[in-house]
């Protein structure tokens, strides 16, 4: 009987057993990557950070960001005089107002820059949220049908596509936004375009800009998600489910989209910034969010007509877009590395 | 090769028209327009403002309008014959009276004729023509700095791969194409314009009566929004040639090569490096609309007179045919930057030509 029985494991390896349960989803596993990634992990903290602040912004900001004092306008504190030479204040023969009550100083309206940097991050966070969800449902949609369908359908939507894409996307956005911003301006009241445009107000101007990002970006995602489709359509496994008389949809929903949700995922997530980019530019040459809605964009492009005099006015928000920005990035190669390990080094 | 250009070309009308057709689209149902700017004038009454509408043919449906605009009134005539006789439109004398019909004088965007432009009057062409040598010189001059540096860049950093100079240029080429063009326009006006005070702010020139500038004026005012433009080439090209560099490595010529007993310096710039460019030039055609779209950027900071100042200040003045003649110069741009781009592939790798 004793002959039968196996030998104990020693302690160590019991452990280590532990350590590594065997079977590990393709999510455990790539979450585990992603936590070796240093970058990857700073970029998500700031994410987290900026996503906490735009949520409590109201508890956070000292000041509104609306409220206009008008008496100490283009005010800052004396540390910010000290990085700009060419601001001195006016006790030294200046023509800067020095003062503590404003963390970052004030705009030319007189309302506090920390403030609106503060909910100006609600803008880029909804953007780099809604963004990538209005591309996908209608890239996704068109990808999967030229994909699975194929034929003269394919051709059909992908010529859409081609036309699309040879449009250069900053100019195809300016024009949907003049068109937006002209068309829903004055309406009837009553009407259909009356309520997008109440809509679009009581979100700051932010609805447009969410169709038109949509609008524009969803023809990569449509492209990258037919090729998908396409490899995957013939495997064997595609071939059984339709052999036991599955219908196409669910075919297309059970089998397919769980298998190329990898690469969908890190191409959203990698256009982030793309999508706050392209918000911030719309707000810097005023076809953005509605003033006084704080937004990045709209900030540097008021602090860029007083650059002379007043540096740090598109200073602040422009750091602020920096490091969102970045933290996106930093994210999505991370992303890319832990759920694709093929592509890690690849450019 | 002949055959694969036309074919190809052939294949770029049909994205041509789908563009104008999306853009005329747009254009048309947005509000305004010359006839609701008139409206706006107390001394101009409705009747004058219907033969205003009538006389330009904004009652017209839109499908008729688009082709009025894409191939305009005016007799079309091919060596001396005449194909078509043109479109007759009426004539209204100034009280809003018809007076009779005329055969239209409007060629259409495909003879060259973009319309007048709503805000100053003249031809869109004559607007757009003295906005087009600002552009090219600032696009040209990026793209040519930026491809150079940038393939000197990567050849550098696949020599040394691994090295101190291939993770630095790595990791600036990471940072630059993650920061949008503006902000770095920003970031360099700010430390070169403010903090430093070494260079001009903005504009093409300097801002003097006369109109004489010299050429260190000129390029002073350039450095900036060049370097802008220029540093998304830089971080693209250099990535692409080190990547293409290490490809061509691992041949067997270069092995030959090696074991021949040339010299490192040969082996890489005159074996390797020419070998690696050939991937490279497919880069450039795709590189053309990205010029455009980095012109809109960087010009609108820098005050640059070009295109992109022009199209930013044409939207906020409701300008409609200024907007459409800059959209499609800009399409017409990108198509051909990809056909440029198709044929330099097929060029290189003959199983395109074939398929």
């Amino acid at each position: 009987m004793t002959a039968l029985q196996r030998p104990k494991p020693a302690a160590g390896q019991i452990a280590n057993l532990k350590e590594r349960p065997r079977g590990e989803s393709l999510w455990g596993d790539a979450a585990r990557r992603l936590r070796r990634n240093k970058a990857a992990i700073m970029g998500l903290i700031i994410i987290i950070i900026s996503i906490l602040v735009a949520i409590f912004a109201p508890a956070i900001a000292p000041y509104d960001y609306k409220t206009q004092v008008r008496a100490d306008n283009n005010a800052v504190p004396y540390w910010v005089t000290r990085i700009f030479p060419n601001m001195i204040p006016e006790d030294e023969g200046g023509y800067i107002t020095v003062t503590d009550k404003y963390p970052l100083g004030s705009d030319a309206l007189g309302r506090d820059l920390f403030s609106r940097i503060v909910y100006g991050s609600r803008v880029s966070l909804a953007v780099a949220f809604v963004g990538p969800v209005v591309s996908i449902i209608v890239g996704l949609l068109v990808g999967m049908i030229a994909g699975y369908v194929g034929g003269k359908v394919d051709n059909t939507l992908m010529r859409i596509v081609d036309v699309m894409y040879a449009f250069p996307t900053f100019l195809f956005i300016i024009l949907l936004m003049a068109f937006f911003r002209a068309s829903f301006t004055q309406v009837e009241q009553g009407t259909f375009s009356y309520y997008i445009s109440e809509l679009d107000s009581a979100t700051g101007g932010l609805l447009f800009i969410f169709v038109g990002i949509g609008l524009t970006s969803w023809m990569q995602m449509a492209r990258l998600v037919r090729g998908q489709v396409l490899s995957v359509r013939e495997k064997e496994y595609i071939e059984a489910a339709r052999s036991i008389g599955t219908r196409a949809p669910e075919i297309m929903r059970q089998h397919i989209l769980p298998n190329i949700l990898g690469p969908i995922i890190i191409a959203e997530t990698l256009s982030i910034p793309q999508y706050i980019s392209y918000e911030a530019f719309l707000s810097f040459i005023g076809l953005g969010v509605n003033p006084p809605t704080p937004s990045w964009g709209a900030m540097i492009s008021e602090g860029a007509q007083v650059i002379n005099s007043y540096p740090y006015q598109a200073l602040f928000p422009a750091l602020a877009l920096f490091f969102v920005m970045f933290a996106f990035n930093f994210l999505g190669d991370g992303l890319r590395d832990a759920l694709d390990p093929r592509m890690r080094g690849v450019d | 090769m002949l055959k694969f250009t036309i074919r190809r070309l052939i294949q770029s009308i049909p994205t041509f028209i789908g563009i104008t057709v999306l853009a005329y689209a747009i254009m048309a149902l947005a509000p305004g327009g010359p006839v609701t700017l008139l409206g706006f004038d107390p001394n101009i009454s409705a009747k004058q403002r219907q033969a205003m509408a009538e006389s330009l043919g904004v009652n017209a449906p839109i499908h008729e309008q688009y082709v009025r605009w894409l191939i305009g009134d005016a007799p079309i005539s091919l060596f001396g014959v005449t194909i078509w006789g043109g479109r007759e439109m009426p004539v209204f004398d100034r009280r809003g009276n018809q007076t009779g019909m005329e055969i239209g004088t409007n060629m259409g965007i495909l003879r060259g004729d973009f319309g007048k432009s709503f805000v100053s009057q003249n031809p869109v062409t004559e607007v757009i023509g003295v906005r087009i040598p600002a552009t090219l010189e600032l696009g040209l001059i990026s793209l040519f700095i930026g491809t150079v540096i940038g393939i000197i860049i990567g050849i550098l950093a696949a020599v040394k791969h691994g090295g101190i100079f291939d993770q630095i240029s790595r990791v600036l080429a990471v940072v630059i194409s993650a920061v949008p063009v503006y902000l770095l326009g920003l970031v360099l006006l700010l430390i070169f314009g403010v903090i430093l005070a070494w260079l001009p702010m903005g504009n093409r020139f300097p801002l003097k009566a006369s109109g004489d500038y010299t050429v260190i004026e000129r390029v002073r005012h350039l450095i900036l929004p060049t370097i802008t433009l220029a540093s998304f080439s830089v971080a693209t090209f250099s990535r692409f040639m080190r990547a293409s560099l290490l490809d061509v490595l691992n041949q067997d010529y270069v092995r030959t090569a090696r074991a021949k007993g040339l010299s490192d310096r040969i082996v890489w710039f005159k074996h390797a490096s020419r070998n690696a460019l050939i991937p490279i030039a497919t880069l450039l055609g795709p590189a053309i609309p990205g010029v455009i779209t980095g012109a809109v950027l960087t010009e609108t900071i820098y005050a640059w007179p070009g295109m992109g100042t022009l199209i930013v200040d044409s939207i906020r003045q409701q300008d409609y045919p200024v907007i459409m003649g800059v959209v499609m110069i800009a399409a017409m741009a990108t198509i051909l930057g990809y056909l440029i781009s198709d044929i330099l592939y097929a060029i290189v790798d003959p199983r395109i030509r074939l398929n």
